[in-house]
């Protein structure tokens, strides 16, 4: 049964709608004018009243929902001026629906033309929604599209006003829902629908196994449902079995889909940096951190004292003065958050809660385990197989041990760590697959990066794997520095942060060491993609790691300026009581 | 009602000082440095014998105002100060011990922050949270 759709209305060429896009169109066209004054419009009749919000779709929710399909802005322009309502002014029913039929002919990748809305089309499919109908026509793939890889601090700053009005208009999703994003176990799948990219991607994610509750609560429009369901439910089904076996993420992500913090959410990729950089200051991740040790590394920060002593007192949850890994991974995004402008929470934030931190995140325990294994058992043989064992992207690295097991001079290790800098840039561009593999390589070793290269010597009789891990480790950093410039330039202060850090960090065993390592990282390699802009790098490298050395000296001069003030009082004091004591003893 | 809670550092100077009714700030501080010396006096009669628990009860101060001061110190010689309104006959002994466990408990997290160095003022919000809500709770 067909419906001849507004006709009447004057706008817009005659509809033809299914049964089905029927009901889902005047399902989407009831939400939007419910959304906005509870009434939708009647009809065409009533055309004459435009006041908005009365008789019509109001346009925030219809906004909303056109942005929900994932078309870009010019065509949904487009398809509001060819459904007649910028020329009547408002989103009536007519108007609305053929909006629809054009968004989903759009997303067909027919023309949007008026034309096209004449045939035979699967629903359009929105990327958020509530409504059953929408829910059912969710499209899965498109959520897997190549969006991953763009800087997800974007998505995440971008996008967050946004998606926090779009949150505060929905609903978070029944207990029957599971999450998408897996843990490491399914690597390509997690990396698709990874806690980074987004809520609306996790929302749309878990609203796509609402279908199955709400199928048999409500089977309407079954028959096209089905159709255009046929893309997305294997999908669905691959989904439903990943979830199932993880029963444990599942109660975390059902806790985490209920948290719209996007900026107290870590993503991947930074815990990575955070785990690293935790390793660089202690090398057992198992450990703490004690209290002197953080302090000096985040004051590197250069935030001023008393929002970093506030930080302190939320990352530290337990208040012992010392940070385990999910502690300070919290404050490093603390900080991070801070340096990019967020102002601080009142409490932590739960995504930053230690248990949430450590169970959302068992992967890097699991390789945690990994390096505790390799910290445990050194033989320079068992490194080449655990590592060949890793994935397939680290064989770059795994051929390293082999090659290099006689180097020991700082050429050979400067070689290593471009060879090392060329797979890595490359590994952070690629799945998960070489995200877990990235990680394993700088295993949990006890000398510091800087301090092998100045004892290349003395390590390299017993250890060169030892040496070459750690100059692997300097170089995950300067490499995920690296990786960011790769990416597009969308989070510059993040990444100067963390130039500055590892710099600065490089500076802090010996600045001549450091300055061998930065170097290092200077030095052209040939086979390294990208030369001259690496070379750029290098001296934008060297001039913040020049404007953080001064930092660090002013306040180290500010500091000592105070502590002298203080021992000049103590001075002026004493000499006071001298002055008194004097008289009496004379006389 | 706790109506001022003070932490002064070893060499009596204050780390931190808070009153509700703010209009008697200056009374309720000149009401606190008052009772060090009390307190010093207490110390140095103790002598060796290092009570860790102490508890200085001063009675009535002010026989209009109907207040008692308290006193808690630390073996760091941290002294917490707390004066509190007399109306408020309910308190009783146990009650003030346990507040002042819960100073010295809040006390120590601030310590444990790095970024504090001793003698600071303290501005921890956790340790502020915790005053504040003894001092309304106690009302």
């Amino acid at each position: 049964m067909e419906v001849a759709a507004g006709g009447g209305c004057g706008a817009g060429p005659p509809l033809l709608l299914s049964e089905s896009e029927q009901q889902c169109y005047s399902e989407l066209f009831a939400r939007c004018a419910g959304a906005a004054s509870g009434s939708p419009g009647p009809g065409p009749p009533e055309a004459t009243r435009v006041a908005p919000g009365t008789a019509t779709a109001a346009a925030g929710p219809v906004a909303d929902l056109f942005r929900a399909s994932q078309l870009p802005p010019e065509t949904l322009h487009q398809i509001t001026e060819l459904c007649g309502a910028k020329r009547v002014g408002y989103f009536g029913p007519t108007q609305f629906y053929v909006a629809l039929k054009l968004i989903a002919a759009a997303q067909s990748g027919l023309p949007v033309r008026t034309e096209s809305i004449k045939c035979e089309l699967p629903l359009p499919r929105f990327v958020m929604s509530k409504s059953d109908a929408e829910i059912r026509f969710g499209n899965p793939a498109e959520l897997h599209g190549k969006k991953v890889q763009i800087p997800y601090l974007t998505t995440e700053k971008n996008s967050l006003k946004r998606m926090d009005d779009e949150d505060k208009q929905q609903e978070t999703p029944s207990p029957t829902m599971s999450p998408l994003a897996s843990p490491p176990s399914s690597p390509p799948h997690y990396q698709r629908v990874s806690l980074s990219h987004g809520y609306s991607k996790l929302r749309s994610g878990t609203e796509q196994m609402q279908p199955a509750s709400y199928e048999t609560r409500q089977p309407i429009g079954q028959p096209e449902g089905s159709s255009s369901e046929g893309p997305g439910s294997k999908p669905l089904r691959r989904q439903a079995s990943l979830i199932r076996s993880f029963s444990v993420e599942r109660e975390l992500q059902d806790n985490s889909i209920n948290y719209p913090d996007e900026p107290w959410r870590i993503t991947e990729e930074q815990r990575e940096y955070y785990v690293n950089q935790f390793r660089s200051l202690q090398p057992d991740p198992n450990s703490f951190i004690s209290g002197s040790v953080a302090k000096n590394f985040f004051t590197k920060s250069k935030l001023s004292i008393p929002e970093l002593s506030y930080i302190w007192e939320l990352s530290d949850a337990d208040c012992d003065g010392a940070l385990t890994l999910p502690e300070f991974c919290a404050a490093f995004h603390l900080i991070v958050a801070r340096k990019n402008g967020y102002p601080l929470p009142e409490g932590l934030p739960p995504t930053l809660q230690p248990e949430y931190l450590q169970a959302a995140f068992p992967k890097s325990k699991w390789e945690c385990a990994i390096f505790d294994s390799y910290s445990e058992s050194m033989p320079a043989n068992q490194q080449p197989c655990d590592l060949n064992r890793m994935e397939t992207s680290v064989k770059d690295m795994a051929d390293f041990p082999v090659p290099t097991q006689d180097a020991t001079t700082g050429d050979d290790k400067q070689a290593l760590k471009s060879t090392v800098t060329e797979p890595l840039p490359k590994d952070l561009s690629e799945d998960t697959a070489t995200n877990s593999g990235l990680l394993p390589p700088p295993p949990a070793l006890p000398p510091r990066p800087c301090q092998t290269q100045s004892e290349p010597v003395t390590e390299a009789d017993l250890h060169p794997q030892l040496n070459r891990a750690p100059s692997q480790a300097a170089e995950s950093s300067p490499a995920k520095k690296d990786a960011p410039h790769a990416q597009p330039p969308s989070k510059p202060i993040r990444r100067k942060f963390r130039t500055e850090n590892q710099t600065t960090e490089s500076q802090e065993p010996a600045a001549a060491v450091g300055g061998a390592a930065s170097a290092a990282v200077v030095k052209p390699h040939p086979t390294v993609q990208k030369q001259s802009s690496k070379q750029k790098k290098a001296i934008q490298t060297a001039i913040r790691k020049n404007k953080e050395a001064n930092a660090v000296l002013a306040r180290l001069n500010s500091e000592l300026q105070q502590q002298l003030k203080e021992v000049h009082q103590e001075r002026i004091a004493l000499e006071n009581q001298l002055e008194q004591l004097r008289p009496v003893t004379v006389l | 009602m706790a109506v001022c809670i003070a932490v002064i550092a070893k060499e009596n100077y204050p780390l931190y000082i808070r009153s509700t009714p703010t209009e008697n700030e200056l009374k309720f501080h000149y009401m606190v440095h008052t009772s060090l010396d009390v307190v010093d006096e207490k110390i140095s009669a103790m002598g060796k014998a290092l009570v860790d628990q102490r508890e200085l009860y001063l009675g009535l101060l002010y026989p209009t105002e109907d207040y008692k001061v308290y006193d808690y110190v630390t073996n760091s010689k941290v002294k917490f100060v707390m004066v509190v309104d007399s109306s408020n006959t309910a308190l009783r002994d146990n009650e003030i011990r346990s507040m002042f466990r819960k100073l010295h408990n809040s006390y120590t997290d601030v310590m444990c922050n790095p970024f504090y160095n001793p003698g600071d003022r303290i501005q921890s919000r956790a340790f502020d949270n915790m005053v504040t809500s003894m001092m309304i709770q106690v009302c």
